[in-house]
């Protein structure tokens, strides 16, 4: 490939106006394009990700990338930046044919980007990932002062005041994502790739981000911008581009098109994300918290959740919303038995499970599925098949041995559930996109046919058909077998699917109570958040 | 704009022969030392010699699986030599019968009962390792690093540096047999080869076939997932460092049988043969990779490669070196597999075509195999 593109790179100019023409036919010749992908290809081994994809980036301007889990956005971003190398085709930055071995490559021409799984080191301090590789030198080695009060300037513009000493290990992962966006801000680039930046993100923090964005744009520097947060996503792009199956499919300006465009042009046709499973009576109480409180880990004083009181019946299913740092974490966390609770009780179906361990609690049926994918949802040494099958060994062990053919059973009952796009069982779990991988968490939770289920954001980072099949799979087994759903989202358009109870959190209470049909605007106002027009 | 370009053909075949290199690279390598030393030595090739290599390779052998279910799940365990010596010791100990003053009695145990006793002893050790890590979160570096010390210490001081020499028991006294245990042959295969293949079907399974193994692997893996998963995982770590220590503790009794005799030194170093079995067996020190197959293959490698430069004659120091290189080679071919896993999709499958270049009309594959999975919630 090197000796290929080499030539290239002396001689051809391409003239940025032409480029834009060529690749999207009419309309748009009058815009700056900085960076551009021609003809790129993509394959990993047998799976071809990219197929000849054309993809402009505009000066000052928010691109925006839509597609499916697995559509190839990921790959598209790290090949503009550098992470990997394309099978075929070339890249243009400012119409002359770049190359990017490395990262760092692309970072000295002004490409920086925000992965969508985090690559921040857990026990470094905030202020060290932040300058990790581009530490700034002073007269006696490395200047922390300097450093430190970057870092809190950068941290006050991102309106999240952590101290630059923090072990980035102690914050929730919101807070990881915001340092991480953090990082990609504090190297003056022109042009920063934005992989599902908000994913972990509560509505206000998104305000927050879009106004360091619109300020970025006002300074020239051009932005792409990936989620799976449509209508969020609609309100800062000015350019959308839709990517099927390794396909780009469509390209329109901002002017010309709504949400519906987007998802008709994303999985070709509209749906929503359900309505409350009715029809039935709910049933006895699931699980009922009592007065349950968990400690703040570091300040022994304060409790993240502060008895806090909640019952779910068999068969309902409850959305509990909250800001960032609500507690909503710790509180499924206890319930699981992940952390322990400073005082009061958990039932299950009556049964005081709060001195089971996490075992013990999911085979009485009442498991987790946690928010860090990387960090608590995957064994990225096991394979598609085997991460699937983790939770539910079990069902398919007879005397001591596992049977292989009752395991693929379980494992391909889950992939259809979920509708997980992979190569086979086989396959490992890192060749899946993010989607696909947070998929495979949800799956392999479910596939334990538990009584009650908690799930932290769980629709974080799937696309809206996922989105919309993975809360249709809950309101069924809700309406059938009576499965109890607690499920968080910092989405309130989430809250207003098929909860049949909103339960908003705040500085671990339960600050209001609603039934479905409540206003987004009012659920907002009740986490103490300020609604966003 | 439609390309003229071909995209650079990926070499499927050559690919895919350096993958199978890679990955049989204990296979290889041990057909390549025995083919080497056939040629230079005329004894090399003999049953007889492979019958005594055989004898060697089965203590490596035995605590590199140990080693392995330790390795699997992210920790080490350097304490193995110190067990295996002790163990022999304690062995010795009780075939040298146990007398009680306080009533003025000898106990000669029967082999049978001194074998499960020194196992214990080896169990012991193991768990004291295990719940150092696993609840006191003791570096496993560190732990067993303290074990290695102590149960040397230990053997050297219920000896008091010297050797038990006469293990053979006496019939009248009813503990005859222990050079059964390695000394003899069974089928004309030494014992001990039979020990160490009955203990690696039995991990074989365990691995592959029962929760215990998916266990192993996922807590390597990614501990807190599996925590979360249900796994045990504080439990699993414990048995992964008790099994270990009984493995050390059978290494134990098949070398003092085979020698005939038990010193507190014998094992000395011989964790870092374990590990360096397991290692160019494949598995990787983070944890979460690795099987038994492979490892038995390392241990292989070990054994043959040292017992060949003894018989062609290369001086020890030289040995040294050798098996050095072989290690740092090993591991070497380790970082490249895993760093290229993350890198490249690891099953290439040899039915696609020799190159793929993604051109206008050759829009399918990447659909072809994926089952329709990739439009979610298209139709409902
Ligand atoms: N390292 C890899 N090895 C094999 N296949 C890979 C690898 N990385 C990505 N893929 C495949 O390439 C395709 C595109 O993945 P990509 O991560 O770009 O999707 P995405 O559009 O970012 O999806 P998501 O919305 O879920 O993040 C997927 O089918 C994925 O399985
Ligand atoms: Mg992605």
């Amino acid at each position: 490939m090197a000796s290929r593109s080499t030539p290239h790179a002396r001689h051809a100019v391409v003239e940025p106006t032409a480029a834009g023409a060529h690749a999207n036919g009419a309309g748009h010749h009058d815009e700056a394009i900085v960076l551009s992908a021609r003809d790129v290809a993509k394959s990993f081994g047998s799976v071809q990700a990219l197929k000849t994809v054309n993809f402009d980036v505009y000066r000052g301007q928010v691109t925006t990338l839509f597609g499916e889990n697995g559509a190839g956005k990921s790959t598209l971003m790290k090949i503009l930046s550098g992470v990997i190398q394309p099978t075929d085709g070339e890249i243009l930055l400012e119409g002359e044919p770049v190359r990017f071995a490395s990262t760092t490559d692309a970072q000295r021409l002004g490409i920086s980007i925000i992965h969508q799984e985090l690559s921040l080191a857990p026990n470094l301090s905030v202020r060290d990932n932040i300058f990790m590789g581009r530490e700034i030198k002073g007269p006696t080695g490395i200047d922390y002062a300097e450093e430190a009060r970057q870092t809190r300037a950068l941290m006050e513009e991102l309106d999240e005041p952590i101290d630059p000493l923090t072990p980035v290990e102690d914050l929730r992962l919101g807070q990881q994502q915001i340092v991480e966006i953090a990082r990609a801000l504090s190297v003056d680039s022109r042009i920063l790739i934005m992989d599902e930046p908000t994913s972990a993100l509560s509505a206000s923090e998104v305000e927050v981000l879009f106004r360091v964005i619109r300020d970025l744009k006002s300074r020239g520097v051009s932005i792409v911008y990936i989620s799976h947060h449509l209508e969020e996503a609609l309100t800062i792009t000015d350019h959308a581009v839709v990517l099927r199956d390794g396909v780009m499919t469509a390209y329109a300006r901002r002017a010309e098109i709504d949400l519906e465009w987007i998802v008709r042009n994303m999985v070709g046709e509209n749906f929503d994300l359900g309505s409350p499973p009715a029809g039935y009576a709910l049933g006895e109480v699931a699980l009922s918290i009592e007065d349950l409180s968990v400690a703040d880990s570091s300040v022994s004083e304060r409790s993240v959740v502060d008895h806090l009181s909640l019952e779910v019946r068999a068969g309902e299913i409850v959305c509990l919303y909250g800001l960032m740092g609500a507690g909503r974490t710790e509180l499924l966390e206890c319930v699981a038995g992940r952390v322990p609770s400073s005082g009061g009780q958990v039932r299950l179906e009556g049964e005081d499970v709060s001195h089971l361990s996490i075992a013990e609690r999911i085979e009485k049926g009442l498991v987790l599925v946690p928010e860090d994918r990387q960090r608590d949802g995957l064994v990225q040494t096991m394979s598609v098949g085997e991460n699937l099958s983790l939770a539910s060994i079990k069902a398919f062990t007879k005397g001591l041995l596992t049977s292989g053919r009752r395991e693929r059973g379980v494992v391909e009952e889950s992939i259809a559930n979920v509708h997980i796009k992979t190569d086979g069982p086989r396959a490992e779990i890192g060749s899946l996109s993010g989607g696909n991988q947070q998929k495979v968490v949800i799956g392999k939770m479910l596939a334990t046919h538990p009584r009650v289920v908690l799930l932290d954001e769980p629709s974080r980072g799937i696309d809206i058909g996922a989105k919309a099949e993975v809360f249709k799979l809950l309101a069924e087994g809700a309406a059938s077998q009576g499965l109890a759903v607690i499920f968080s989202t910092s989405e309130v358009g989430e809250c207003l699917s098929i909860a049949h109870r909103i339960v908003v959190m705040s500085r671990g209470r339960i600050a209001a109570e609603f039934g479905a049909d409540i206003s987004k605007e009012q659920i907002m106002a009740a986490s103490g958040e300020a609604v966003v027009a | 704009m439609s390309k003229q370009r071909q995209a650079p053909v990926r070499q499927r075949g050559g690919f895919d022969l350096g993958r199978l290199l890679l990955e049989g690279r204990a296979f290889f390598a041990l057909i390549a030392i025995i083919v080497i030393f056939s040629l230079l030595s005329p004894v090399y090739f003999t049953t007889n010699n492979f019958l005594t290599m055989s004898s060697h390779v089965a203590i490596f052998g035995l605590l590199s699986i140990g080693m392995l279910l330790v390795i699997l799940t992210g920790g080490i365990d350097l304490s193995v030599g110190s067990t295996l010596g002790l163990a022999g010791v304690v062995a010795g100990f009780l075939m040298q019968g146990v007398t009680f003053d306080l009533f003025g009695v000898t106990l000669y145990p029967p082999v049978w009962v001194v074998v499960i006793l020194t196992c214990g002893v080896g169990a012991l050790i193991g768990a004291i390792n295990g719940v150092l890590i696993a609840y006191f979160k003791v570096p496993a570096f560190v732990a067993t690093l303290g074990l290695l010390y102590v149960a040397r210490g230990v053997a050297l001081l219920m000896t008091d540096g010297l050797t038990y020499n006469n293990l053979g028991g006496q019939p009248e006294l009813g503990n005859t047999g222990f050079d059964w245990l390695g000394f003899n042959r069974l089928l004309g295969v030494p014992v001990g080869v039979w020990v160490l293949a009955l203990v690696a079907i039995v991990t074989l399974l365990a691995l592959a076939r029962t929760p215990f193994g998916r266990w192993v692997y996922s807590t390597g893996g990614n501990a807190r997932a599996a925590e979360l998963s249900g796994v045990p995982v504080k439990r699993v770590q414990v048995s992964v460092y008790v099994l270990s220590g009984i493995c050390a503790a059978i290494a134990g009794l098949v070398l003092s049988s085979q020698l005939t005799s038990a010193g507190p030194t014998a094992g000395t170093t011989y964790e870092l043969t374990a590990i360096a079995g397991v290692v160019i067996g494949g598995a990787a020190l983070t944890g979460g990779r690795g099987n038994v197959r492979g490892t038995l293959l390392g241990a292989f490698v070990i054994g043959f490669l040292s017992d060949g430069l003894v018989i062609i004659g290369v001086s020890s120091y030289w040995q040294t070196v050798f098996t050095g290189a072989v290690i740092v080679l090993a591991v070497l071919l380790n970082s490249i597999q895993y760093g290229g896993r993350r890198k490249r999709a690891a099953p290439a499958s040899p039915s696609s075509p020799a190159s793929a270049p993604p051109s206008t009309t050759d829009r399918e594959p990447a659909a072809a195999d994926g089952k329709s999975a990739g439009k979610p919630a298209v139709q409902h």
